[in-house]
């Protein structure tokens, strides 16, 4: 493709522009420190469904060659800071993940990604609303827990379900799901539902809609807690018409169950046939060292220009998508 | 024949889905931040001509269907089959009554149109966009009327009927649009 123009307008990227200082502005107003973390970095991430962009560094201080993975977040690295005494930040910054493209992915984007010391993840679901009404104009979000807005929707308690009761439960749904689907990952199950059946019918009518309290098993990098009998991930995403736009936790500061949830990601990898990832031993120093006990979230830039200004896909918010960079 | 996985997935590839010949319609990237990647699928049934959606884990592949479009001359119709010729091959094919379907409205003999061939078997005939074809029966139009307002049905040589203007009359030759059925002009007799 040949096109040298930019698939955003002109309007696109003065309104760009605009919510950029506007980001600025919310957070000088908080206190919150502005930070710059690198892009390419030595490690990457462990998590099954990312895939980093990898190169290398050859020259000086590194003759061999260095292997170098561009960041799907600039989560390691923020939190590195954080151990180092840098209190509340906040980083936009370019972001990479390989393998997605389409109207709402392109793969290098602006993730706009802040932490909070002190806050658990119902205090920064808290600002984070506040920022999402003062950029969208949204009236004040709903909360429910991955338990209610399964029973919601599809009547049946995410935590206790069965496979086969998943499988029966998309069928009535009349979603057409992929004869490879899992016959031993439950969470592989909840995901399709989640995306297919849930998911588009979320946020609407001004109403933004957080979901919390996600299964153990999808915590990520959220600490857990038992409610109600269940383990749960202390992790937060929310939901604008339709669509995920952020996705935020009470941050796990245990050093050793820290590098368990790394070991059972590559695990995972493994029983995927996909590439182990060098763990990030720097992230492991900071942690046991001391993180601060805080809250953090990752919020999807170009989406939130998106939803402000009523686009369709993503390449009317950046200046030059994937096939034209 | 070609495999083919869900990064390659877009609107006119031909695929196998349940041992039948289908067309990608539409390709939807679905991906929770921290999940699994999935492609919404709408796909028509090339067989069936139905509509349907499903969906793929990202990587998931599809065996494609040896599918493809040949401009072919309408020759005759033996009142069970339409039997056509390859403009470029001079390959004879006979297509039964599903598969000319609603096409069988727009063929004259010797007209090109185009035919979908699956294994070397027509599935489906697709008439050109316009055809021109005369008009066999139509009711007498009001003389001085040339507004092309209102209309009246026209039946034509193929047998299809469509509206035309008042002022068209029994015998002359008209284009029509064979995408809507719709009249577009007259055309001179030569």
């Amino acid at each position: 493709m040949n096109d040298w123009r930019p698939s955003a307008s002109l309007e696109a990227l003065y309104a760009r522009a605009q919510l950029l200082n506007d980001l600025r502005m919310f957070f000088a107003e908080r206190d919150v420190l502005e930070v710059e973390t690198p892009i390419a970095s030595r490690a990457g991430v462990t998590a099954p469904y990312l895939d980093n962009f990898t190169t290398q560094y050859v020259g000086p201080l590194a003759p061999q060659g260095l292997p170098l993975y561009l960041q799907t977040s600039p989560e390691y690295a923020m939190k590195r800071l954080l151990a180092a005494g840098s209190g509340c930040i906040y980083q936009l910054s370019k972001v990479f993940r390989n393998g997605e493209a389409g109207r709402w992915h392109n793969p290098e984007f602006t993730m706009l990604e802040w932490y909070r010391l002190g806050f658990d993840h119902h205090q920064l679901m808290a600002e984070v609303d506040d920022l999402v009404q003062q950029v969208l104009g949204t009236e004040p979000a709903r909360c429910f827990s991955y338990n209610e807005i399964f029973r919601r929707y599809l009547d049946i308690n995410p935590h206790q379900v069965s496979i086969a009761e998943l499988q029966a439960c998309a069928e009535r749904a009349g979603v057409a799901y992929p004869l490879s689907m899992s016959q031993n990952n439950k969470d592989e199950w909840l995901q399709l539902l989640m995306t297919h059946v849930i998911e588009p019918q979320l946020g609407f009518d001004n109403i933004p809609v957080f979901i919390t309290e996600f299964p153990a098993s999808q915590a990520s990098l959220a600490r857990v807690q038992e409610v109600d009998g269940v383990w749960v991930g202390e992790r937060f995403e929310l939901y604008v018409e339709g669509v995920e736009l952020a996705n935020g936790f009470h941050e796990l500061t245990d050093v050793s169950e820290q590098r368990a949830r790394f070991d059972a990601d590559n695990r995972q990898r493994e029983q995927l046939g996909l590439p182990l990832v060098v763990i990030d031993e720097a992230l492991l120093g900071a942690l046991a060292h001391g993180l601060p006990a805080c809250a953090g979230v990752a919020l999807g830039f170009d989406r939130l220009l998106m939803l402000q200004q009523g686009f369709e896909d993503i390449s009317l918010a950046i200046s030059f998508p994937m096939l034209r960079a | 024949m070609a495999i083919f996985s869900t990064n390659e997935f877009k609107s006119g590839l031909k695929v196998m889905l349940d041992n039948d010949p289908c067309s990608i319609l539409e390709n939807e990237f679905v991906k929770p931040g921290k999940g699994q990647a999935f492609n919404r699928v709408k796909l028509r049934n090339l067989k069936t001509g139905r509509v349907i959606e499903r969906t793929f884990k990202s990587g998931d592949t599809l065996e494609g269907a040896d599918v493809v479009e040949v401009e072919m001359q309408y020759l005759y119709n033996d009142g069970e089959q339409w039997h056509f010729m390859g403009v470029e091959s001079f390959e004879q094919y006979a297509v039964n009554k599903d598969g000319v379907a609603d096409a069988a409205l727009w063929l004259k003999e010797q007209e090109v149109c185009t035919v979908t061939l699956w294994n070397n078997v027509p599935l489906s005939v697709t008439p050109p966009n316009s055809v021109v074809l005369r008009i066999v029966e139509t009711d007498p139009g009001l003389r001085g009327d040339t507004s092309g307002g209102g209309g009246k049905p026209a039946t034509l040589e193929t047998g299809a009927v469509v509206r035309v203007p008042l002022f068209v009359q029994v015998n002359e030759l008209i284009k029509v649009d064979t995408r809507k059925g719709e009249y577009l002009s007259r055309v001179k007799d030569e």
